[in-house]
């Protein structure tokens, strides 16, 4: 009986709860991309980049809140400095739009158009974040480690096995579930969020009915920074800061909204779970698990590994394609918010 | 001088014209329809009227007002109210939702013109929390005036109503009309149905190539020889 608690313990520590907390990474990162989508017709290649703009700015503003000795323990600092990174990215979203987007809507462009422009911007970024903060590996956490300790929960339970939470990953759970619960009730109770869903629905219906087209923009552009600044520092939160990884990030960010279907906020969320957990549990090893359940001799000698962790990215390449085909509008049908 | 008046219209999508010198005028609280033969430029003079189409000449005038420059979210806001053909709910989302939109542009409470809408519709009042998606075609229609009709228009325009519906749902919309009709809302229909559109009209145009070929009552375009045999199958 131990031996089977222990086996539980031994998946939701390596991968449920890492599983979690990536999922509501790349959830989180999904919305905005689908947001955009949804209202502005176009895949914004530069996400992922605007979310490493959002993590920068925090990590600047907490730099300058510990240098003023500025804490909130057992908290991270950098959740204090979150709001300046929120609206240093807001401030961006609107800055493009109004300066490259803009341009090519008014013209009525393809949105192929507007995805080539996005990634230009997105190269802009990269370049330019390098330029400020570096390209070094930034620890963002700070505050108590911990939720839930390893060794303090195996003394505890006298199990083999631990349970390791970081405040990192409580965190990002939580504030995961609160923007979510946020969002939708923006989109289905206020008037605002429901000129948005009519605008995404019927454009020129929208218009008919006196919305009016910059104002849905320019909300849909203030929530989408909100929700890049939140999800790239969460990210820098858990794993650390490095600008670099923020590119090789929109991967799985766009399999999660195009499996989920593009434009659809609940497609996001469940297709940011589905490529997480996906990817965890297809590179997990599984050897030790197996070898608490099954007797000594039948142990195995292999990782029992299904793919190596190199191969993470591919996982979601593969579900992206496997969803294209089959079901290309994804699992919530995509285009409305 | 009518109340809605469109004179001498003449333009067309950027090419060649498709309305040629068409005059459409509506009284105040009456009911005028615009019938003829597909490609006559039916829907071209209504969104002409709505200012969906650029006049090279003539003009449009609402309760006395020259409008021809207006945008069409300008002339919702001057009383217009504007039923598409197709494309005229929001799928997505539920009935009432869809009726909260058309009052976007209200400040005050709206929810006695809802009650308004639900009396004249009343299987709208129990589909109200269904996606207007997920409804049968005819009721996807009294969604759509539903719609329009939140604004509190003075005139509405609809643009062929009864386009794949039954013929008993048809009956039963053109029954509604002449009740919008009977508040005093001004309404134009652009219809394929030219027999029973005729019959409710106060007034009707029978348009040809862009061109008024007849205009007069309903009753008396329903009466003319002519008109029977050339376009209401004799």
């Amino acid at each position: 009986m131990e031996d089977v608690t222990n086996a539980v313990i031994l998946i939701l520590n390596f991968l449920f709860v890492p599983g979690l907390t990536y999922g509501c990474q790349l959830a989180l990162g999904a919305l905005g991309v689908t947001l955009v989508y949804g209202i502005l017709r176009f895949s914004n290649f530069a996400h992922g980049e605007t979310m490493s703009f959002g993590a920068m700015i925090s990590i600047l503003a907490m730099w300058w809140l510990q240098a003023h000795d500025v804490s909130i323990a057992p908290l991270p600092t950098v959740l204090l400095a979150l709001p300046v990174g929120i609206g240093a990215t807001i401030l961006l979203c609107l800055a493009m739009d109004r300066w490259v987007y803009r341009f090519y809507r008014r013209r009525k462009s393809q949105p192929v158009i507007l995805l080539i422009a996005s990634i230009g911007l997105m190269f802009l970024m990269n370049g330019l974040i390098r330029f400020a903060i570096g390209p070094d590996d930034r620890v963002v956490g700070d505050g108590e480690r911990f939720i839930i300790n390893a060794r303090e929960f195996r003394r505890a339970t006298g199990l083999a096995e631990g349970l390791a939470i970081k405040t990192s990953q409580g965190i990002t759970v939580v504030v995961t579930v609160v923007l979510v619960i946020a969002l939708f009730w923006f989109l289905n109770r206020t008037r605002a969020g429901k000129s948005m869903r009519a605008y995404s629905d019927n454009e020129d219906l929208a218009l008919l009915s006196g919305i009016n087209p910059d104002r849905v923009v320019m909300i849909a552009w203030i929530l989408t920074g909100a929700l890049a600044a939140i999800a790239g520092t969460l990210y820098g939160l858990d794993k650390s800061y490095k600008p670099f990884v923020y590119l090789p990030l929109l991967l799985p960010i766009f399999a999660a909204a195009i499996v989920g279907g593009l434009g659809n906020p609940l497609g996001a969320i469940a297709g940011g779970f589905v490529i997480a957990f996906s990817e965890v549990s297809i590179t997990f090893a599984y050897r030790k698990f197996i070898a608490y359940l099954v007797p000594e001799s039948w142990e195995p000698e292999g990782l029992v590994q299904l793919l190596s962790t190199d191969y993470k990215v591919a996982v979601s390449f593969v579900i992206l394609v496997l969803v294209l085909l089959v079901r290309p509008t994804g699992i919530f049908k995509g285009r409305v918010l | 001088m009518s109340f809605l008046t469109g004179e001498g219209m003449t333009g067309g999508y950027g090419g060649a014209d498709i309305l040629h010198d068409c005059t459409i005028a509506v009284e105040k609280g009456e009911i005028a329809v615009v019938v003829g033969p597909n490609g006559a430029g039916k829907s071209t003079a209504m969104k002409a009227l709505f200012g969906m189409l650029d006049l090279r000449e003539g003009q449009v005038a609402l309760d006395g007002e020259d409008i021809s420059g207006l945008t069409p979210q300008a002339r919702v806001r001057k009383g217009m109210g504007f039923v598409p053909q197709t494309s005229n709910v929001f799928t997505s989302m539920t009935v009432e939702e869809n009726l909260e939109m058309g009052a976007f542009i209200r400040d005050d409470p709206i929810a006695e013109t809802m009650d308004q809408v639900f009396a004249l519709f009343p299987v709208l009042a129990e589909k109200r929390a269904q996606p207007a998606g997920e409804l049968s075609g005819g009721q996807r229609q009294q969604v759509a005036v539903g719609r329009a009709l939140m604004t509190q228009p003075q005139v509405l325009m609809l643009d062929e109503p009864t386009a794949g519906v039954s013929p008993i749902v048809m009956d039963e919309l053109f029954d509604r009309i002449i009740e919008i009709a009977r508040t005093g809302i001004t309404i134009l229909i652009v219809e394929q149905n030219a027999r029973q559109a005729l019959s409710i009209a106060d007034k009707g145009y029978v348009l040809v190539q862009g061109r008024n070929r007849f205009t007069d009552t309903g009753a008396a375009l329903l009466a003319n020889p002519e008109v029977r045999k050339s376009f209401l199958g004799g």
